[in-house]
């Protein structure tokens, strides 16, 4: 009997997940102790995929930041272009006179890209819960909406396609009917995703009460986006602070209750549902008109302007070679992104170059807050938790 | 003449016979098992989740253009792991890092034995049972023998020494031990209703299609199911193994043939394990509603003794039929469901799994009781 209560001598395992491990994609490291499977704790690291992204932007003309914004959150690139151009056209002062067309545009773009966002995230978030059919229903759908992408911006993943006072290129012939065609997918695919994963008893055990976290603490801690909603909080920078049309659309914005990883699953599900319904609204009222801003100092003249007139030569010379110049000043633009608040801070000191480019990711608020909440729970709640977040390195370390 | 070899006679009348039939039976069951399910399963997968997700699957190897269906990848999935450096982490135990997959890949195949894939013959004269070893405690052997193969794994993630490999060992452990308890239970009200453990005895009771042991024990066969996907170590029970948590669990070290050899353990166990469904359950080599006598008559015209042959290739065709369509059902369940947490799988083990299985104990008996 005593041998039984004889106290045998453990101690807790310190385990290096990452940066190389198949759950910390987007490469993060947590440096765990365990207790049997139980985390005692759980130190995240980041910074692996920092690539100087601000300064990249601060040594180019307000115009070439674009292809970078792309490779931040790089599942929805245009959200990012938009977030910058915005900010940058703030600083300008013609946010007030973009053409209408060209703001509609954006906001579809933005749809469409929040769209392959949370096919991407939540289909990753069922791989790496071993349901792995389930994840290439959403990789199918996420491939329809980036042909469409791609149809109007030639580029599938870095779109670059927005421009400071305007767009590349306008929608393609025949838009509004692909969109149709591929929502009406879309839609299939949701429905067959959602019977197999909502309702499926291992699902939600694996994510129910997983990663919670109170409103406070989310608050606390900086959340934004659909994790803060999951906890409750009706904050959604579109309702908030209507940028581009997102006044003008009628769509609602889904919000949980307990915080933990089922109720984050929920909202981005209801979250695509949203945005079907806005672009298909937006691609109802889209009006004509010209795409970009008639102000040649802001955006390049038409191309064959460009070749048949001396003045819209110049300007483009100008604007290529110096820069755009941007009067001096000090901008903050938040827009939602799929993640949460993405917004531009942008510091000009005049000339064609940004003199501060400071970016707020979202992924960046969130993952501080993984380690508050696996602690306590096993170490396969990790995966669900983390998916949760959908780190993406490229923004998160920028 | 007669007496050049005096002493003992070496071979006792019918012997020679015997022993040609055992080795055959060996043979037999070796090739099926190593020659061709374990490489082919492999294939079979990769095609059965393509045809699932919407994709081609494997189809690229070619040999002068021929890919014939994406065969060859197996081919090449061989003179890959064949030729891969066979790497043993620095501070692994060696002896043991070396055993563990012996351990694991050899009960996977011992396990057939007792399993009967066919019924009793009358060949020339010579009684033709096709079952390697006809034991009388026919499952237990299964049972004995698939909880050595657990070692393989246990050993394989504390040799290791890496702490992935360890938690996966550890995992592997506690899921085994879980699991072989409720799965022996489950099989209890079979054993009950057939009253014999002898495995060719339950595959003759199944002759009539409605004595089936599914129709006879159909929450036993659930049971029983849920046990052999967490035996088996597969997706949604693959926790030990699991990619995205442990990155391959107990073999996260194992490479080259020695990591194929887990691999194979696995495919392995799931022939032996839908071998164990189908004798169980699914009515062994039988056709439903098609006895053997009947099989032998419509076959008459080729004389009883070849009648006999063409009536054991039928059997034989059809239960190997069986377990090509339950490693379908299986590998369709692994490809659909998400993965349990360590914890969810040892409630469902011990709360459920055990205490559902000692009801059906219970009932069965009762049934049994008012029945007779």
């Amino acid at each position: 009997m005593s041998e039984l209560r004889m106290d045998l001598h453990t101690e807790p395992m310190i385990l290096s997940m990452g940066p190389s491990h198949p759950a910390t994609h987007g490469t993060v490291r947590f440096l765990l102790k365990l207790d049997g499977e139980k985390i005692l704790n759980c130190d995240t690291e980041i910074g692996y995929l920092h690539r100087a992204f601000e300064k990249h932007c601060e040594n180019g003309t307000w115009t070439q930041a674009f292809p970078y914004t792309d490779r931040l959150n790089y599942n929805s690139a245009v959200q990012n272009n938009v977030a910058y151009a915005l900010a940058a056209e703030e600083l300008l002062g013609v946010a007030g006179k973009m053409p209408e067309r060209a703001v509609y545009v954006r906001t579809i773009m933005c749809e469409l890209a929040r769209l392959a966002d949370h096919y991407t995230n939540l289909g990753a978030a069922t791989l790496e819960l071993g349901a792995l059919t389930a994840f290439l229903y959403f990789v199918e759908a996420r491939e329809l909406v980036w042909d469409l992408i791609e149809s109007v911006c030639g580029a599938r993943l870095t779109s670059n396609y927005v421009r400071i006072g305007g767009l590349a290129s306008d929608l393609p012939e025949g838009f509004a009917d692909h969109v149709k065609r591929v929502f009406a997918t879309n839609r299939e695919h949701w429905r067959q995703f959602d019977k197999l994963l909502t309702k499926n008893r291992i699902f939600m055990d694996r994510m129910r009460d997983t990663g919670a976290i109170s409103a406070e603490d989310a608050i606390a801690l900086g959340f934004t986006g659909p994790c803060l909603r999951a906890a409750g909080v009706e904050y959604d920078v579109r309702k908030a602070n209507p940028y581009l049309v997102y006044d003008r659309v009628d769509f609602d914005v889904p919000v949980g209750t307990t915080g933990d990883n089922f109720d984050k699953y929920l909202v981005r599900m209801e979250e695509i549902n949203q945005s079907l319904r806005i672009v298909e609204q937006l691609l109802g009222k889209l009006p004509k008109g010209p795409i970009n801003i008639n102000d040649a100092s802001v955006r390049n003249p038409a191309k064959e302007d460009v070749k048949n007139q001396i003045q819209s030569m110049i300007h483009h010379f100008k604007n290529t070679i110096e820069g755009i110049t941007v009067p001096a000043g000090e901008v903050y633009v938040p827009t939602e992104g799929s993640n949460g608040e993405v917004g531009f801070y942008l510091v000009s000191v005049g000339g064609g170059k940004p003199w501060k480019c400071r970016v707020r990711p979202p992924s960046f608020a969130l993952t501080q807050g993984v380690g508050e909440m696996v602690k306590g729970a096993f170490l396969a709640d990790i995966i669900p938790t983390f998916d949760m977040i959908n780190l993406i390195g490229g923004e998160c370390d920028r | 003449m007669a007496d050049i070899f005096p002493g003992p006679d070496i071979f006792p009348a019918g012997m020679l016979p015997s022993l040609v039939e055992m080795m055959a039976k060996i043979i037999f069951i070796f090739t099926m098992n190593m020659g061709v399910f374990a490489p082919l399963l492999g294939w079979v997968e990769r095609k059965q989740s393509a045809l699932m997700q919407d994709r081609i699957g494997a189809n690229r190897a070619d040999i002068l253009g021929f890919t014939v269906f994406g065969l060859l990848h197996t081919l090449t999935d061989a003179i890959k792991l064949l030729t891969k450096e066979d790497f043993i982490p620095e501070g692994a135990d060696r002896p043991l890092h070396y055993l563990a997959p012996f351990i694991a890949v050899v009960p996977a195949l011992i396990a057939f034995a007792v399993i009967p894939f066919g019924g009793q013959y009358d060949l020339w004269g010579h009684k033709t049972n096709l079952v390697i070893a006809d034991l009388d405690v026919g499952v237990l052997f299964v049972f004995a023998v698939a909880s050595i193969s657990t070692y393989g794994s246990v050993i394989a993630g504390w040799a290791s020494n890496n702490n992935w490999s360890l938690l996966g060992g550890v995992r592997v452990a506690a899921q085994m031990l879980s699991y072989e308890v409720a799965m022996g239970l489950a099989l209890v009200g079979i054993f009950m209703v057939y009253g014999t453990l002898r495995l060719t005895d339950i595959g003759v009771a199944q002759e009539n299609f409605l004595h089936w042991g599914i129709f006879l024990q159909p929450l036993g066969f659930i049971l029983f199911i849920t046990c052999a996907l967490a035996e088996n170590k597969r997706t949604p029970f693959d926790i030990p193994e699991a990619e995205s948590e442990l990155i391959a669990g107990y073999f996260t070290e194992y490479s080259g043939l020695k990591f194929a050899m887990f691999w194979m353990a696995e495919f392995l166990e799931m022939v032996t394990i839908s071998g164990v469904l189908v004798a169980l359950f699914f009515g062994g080599w039988q056709i439903p509603f098609v006895s053997g006598a009947a099989l032998a008559r419509l076959f008459g015209f080729l004389g009883p003794n070849l009648a006999q042959v063409a009536v054991m290739l039928v059997h034989v065709a059809v239960f190997w039929a069986k377990i090509l369509l339950w490693i379908f059902i299986l590998m369709l369940i692994r490809w659909t469901l998400p993965r349990f947490r360590y914890d969810q799988v040892m409630k469902l083990g011990w709360k459920i799994i055990l205490p559902l299985s000692l009801i059906n104990i219970l009932v069965t008996g009762l049934v049994m009781l008012l029945v007779k």
